[in-house]
């Protein structure tokens, strides 16, 4: 009890250089915790991924089409309880700062493909019967204002020309994780007027969506649709919806490495600045030290006392971190929700988080505790005065 | 050099040697000391800068050791005991008063004297029954919730005295207990240590540059070039 109060009252006795350490080690733990959390975002889109759902897409690259005809041979496949397909459009709103991923698909199959997709029954028959309408998320609605009923325009890139579309539905994630920052448009729509203007180009599209029964059957009806197409002129690849998303955040890859690096570098940092606080607080107390052992307080006492000390200081820099951690990540949902519409920090995160605060404090108090510990009576006491 | 007295010896000193390397330069402090004092002997050791009375008295306070020779003190010859003996023999059998008072800043003047009271069984209550005794007998009673930094250097020096007092050893260690104090705290200082030896029975080794000082002892001993040269 006395040891805590010591420690206590040891903490804020040099009240400047405390508050500045624990705030250090406060926004280190922040940091370390948004830069895990986005890291973590970035592989999320695959871990949410469905195990009953597989994209099929040109072999060679997802850039070059498959024929629209594939469609009743992979329904046929045994296995395969629904397939939808659609092509990835690129439309660009008002200009590219406004970015937010549209899509052309067949939408009833995608919707009963994507059930996290939640829309009230009437605004699902509403987009469903109109061929010119879209349907949007709901984060993406609010970012623009838009209403049922308003007119979007988008400018291809993809598929050149003015697009508009009639909002006839805004839809709700299911789940907090569900991507809510979606435009999705009728691929009848886009095939009719591609035929129109660029005729080689009709009748394809830039991937299927295939629904299996059971998770179990994903390899078996993977290898059975792409020995369908085997030495065609469009060969498949099919893979699990999370390989399709994985093989996108590969392509991120060294940056999500080079962020992860620099949380940890945060880190190792923030290690350094509160060993040289310690280290400079054990050496104004040696004096002090030298005192408790001639008192007949032991080498352990003090070891407790100096590393009681860091840990304290860093666990209370991780705590503040670790709490403002929630503010801040609202903070990011709500004025960065263009680029991080869903920020949420985990649990793991936020023991990471505290972790890391606690190995702070570890590896800081070593070599003060060391140096508390191990002092000479006769050479402490000459530091008084 | 022996003490002729009636009491039986408390510190027994034979033969103590201690000197300290500097690079491959050995620097002799202490040759071949050897002296008694007696129980509620009140001695003076004086001597210039660097004959090594602050070293004799850490050898007899057990928070330096020998290189040659034996102390024997209530019968224990600390010389023997590990580091973790003599800390427990200096938590019971010891009382030091320093120079500059070595109080804790952020405990307070009770919590600064109960300090040695922590390293022994006694319980709370108990505690603080010594710790208002020791108080009490160095006037400081109405200052135990004061921070050192609240009192006067002579009222530190005071806590300091009870801190030193508070586990009843037999013996008191003092580092020029008057250094840092002007002449009137010095003498109220004295007077208390005087009174312990009196009243307590007390033995005080204490180290000074103070002849002012040095008179209040029953017995000065010089220290020069690390011998003990006149008694």
């Amino acid at each position: 009890m006395f040891f805590l109060k010591y420690i206590l009252r040891n903490l804020f006795r040099h009240r400047l250089r405390s508050i500045l350490t624990v705030v250090g080690v406060a926004v280190a733990v922040l940091a370390f915790g948004l830069l895990r959390t986005l890291v973590g975002l970035w592989y999320s889109g695959a871990e949410h991924a469905s195990a009953t759902r597989l994209i099929t897409r040109n072999a060679i690259s997802l850039i070059f089409p498959l024929p629209v005809s594939y469609l009743e041979r992979i329904r046929a496949v045994p296995g395969v309880t629904e397939v939808s397909y659609g092509n990835w459009f690129g439309g660009i709103y008002i200009d590219e700062k406004h970015f937010f991923a549209n899509h052309a698909v067949e939408p009833k199959s995608y919707l009963d493909l994507y059930p996290e997709f939640v829309l009230s029954p009437k605004e699902k028959n509403d987009f469903l019967l109109d061929r010119k309408s879209c349907i949007v998320g709901a984060r993406l609605a609010k970012t623009y204002g838009w209403k049922i009923g308003d007119l979007i325009n988008l400018k291809g890139t993809i598929f050149p020309g003015q697009w508009e579309f009639v909002l006839r539905g805004i839809y709700h994630g299911a789940e907090r994780s569900t991507e809510e920052r979606v435009l999705l448009f009728h691929w009848d729509y886009l095939n009719e007027s591609v035929r129109k203007t660029t005729p080689l180009r009709a009748d394809q599209v830039g991937f299927y969506i295939i629904g299996v029964k059971s998770p179990d059957k994903t390899s078996e009806v993977a290898l059975t649709v792409d020995s369908l197409f085997k030495n065609s002129l469009a060969e498949t690849l099919t893979e699990t919806e999370k390989a399709f998303h994985l093989s996108f955040v590969s392509m991120t890859e060294a940056i999500m490495v080079a962020i992860q690096v620099v949380s940890y570098m945060v880190i190792a940092i923030i290690m350094v600045v509160a060993a040289n606080t310690m280290a400079m607080t054990a050496r104004e107390r040696i004096g002090e030290y030298a005192t408790l052992k001639t008192l007949g307080f032991k080498s352990g006492h003090l070891a407790f006392l100096v590393f009681g000390e860091s840990i304290a200081l860093s666990l209370l820099g991780g705590i503040l971190g670790a709490v403002l951690t929630f503010p801040a990540s609202r903070w990011i949902e709500v004025e960065l929700a263009q680029y991080f519409p869903y920020f949420s920090v985990s649990k793991e995160t936020l023991a990471l988080e505290v972790l890391s605060a606690l190995l702070v404090g570890v590896v800081s108090g070593i070599f003060p505790t060391w140096r508390g510990a191990t002092i000479r009576i006769a050479d402490g006491l000459r530091r008084i005065g | 050099m022996e003490l002729e007295s009636s009491h039986p010896p408390i510190v027994s000193i034979r033969n103590l040697s201690k000197s300290y390397r500097r690079g491959n330069q050995v620097i002799p402090v202490l040759s071949g000391i050897s002296f008694d004092i007696a129980r509620g002997e009140f001695l003076a050791l004086m001597g210039p800068s660097g004959s090594g009375k602050s070293t004799l008295l850490n050898l007899i306070a057990g928070i330096d050791s020998a290189d040659q020779g034996t102390i024997e003190i209530g019968g224990v010859e600390i010389s023997r005991l590990s580091e973790n003996e003599l800390a427990h023999w200096r938590a019971l059998s010891v009382g030091f008063i320093f120079q500059f008072y070595n109080l804790i800043p952020v405990l307070t003047a009770f919590e600064n004297v109960e300090l040695p009271l922590l390293l022994t069984p006694l319980k709370r209550a108990e505690r603080r029954e010594h710790v208002v005794a020791a108080l009490s007998v160095v006037g400081l009673s109405d200052r135990m919730d004061h921070y050192p930094g609240q009192l006067s250097g002579g009222q530190q020096q005071r806590v300091a005295i009870a801190r030193a007092i508070v586990t009843d050893p037999d013996i008191l260690v003092a580092d020029e207990p008057t250094g840092d104090l002007d002449r009137a705290s010095a003498e109220e200082i004295l007077l208390l240590m005087d009174r312990l030896v009196h009243s307590s029975n007390k033995t005080i080794i204490m180290v000074t540059h103070d002849p002012r000082a040095a008179e209040k002892a029953h017995l000065i001993r010089h220290l020069e070039k690390g011998e003990l040269s006149e008694t």
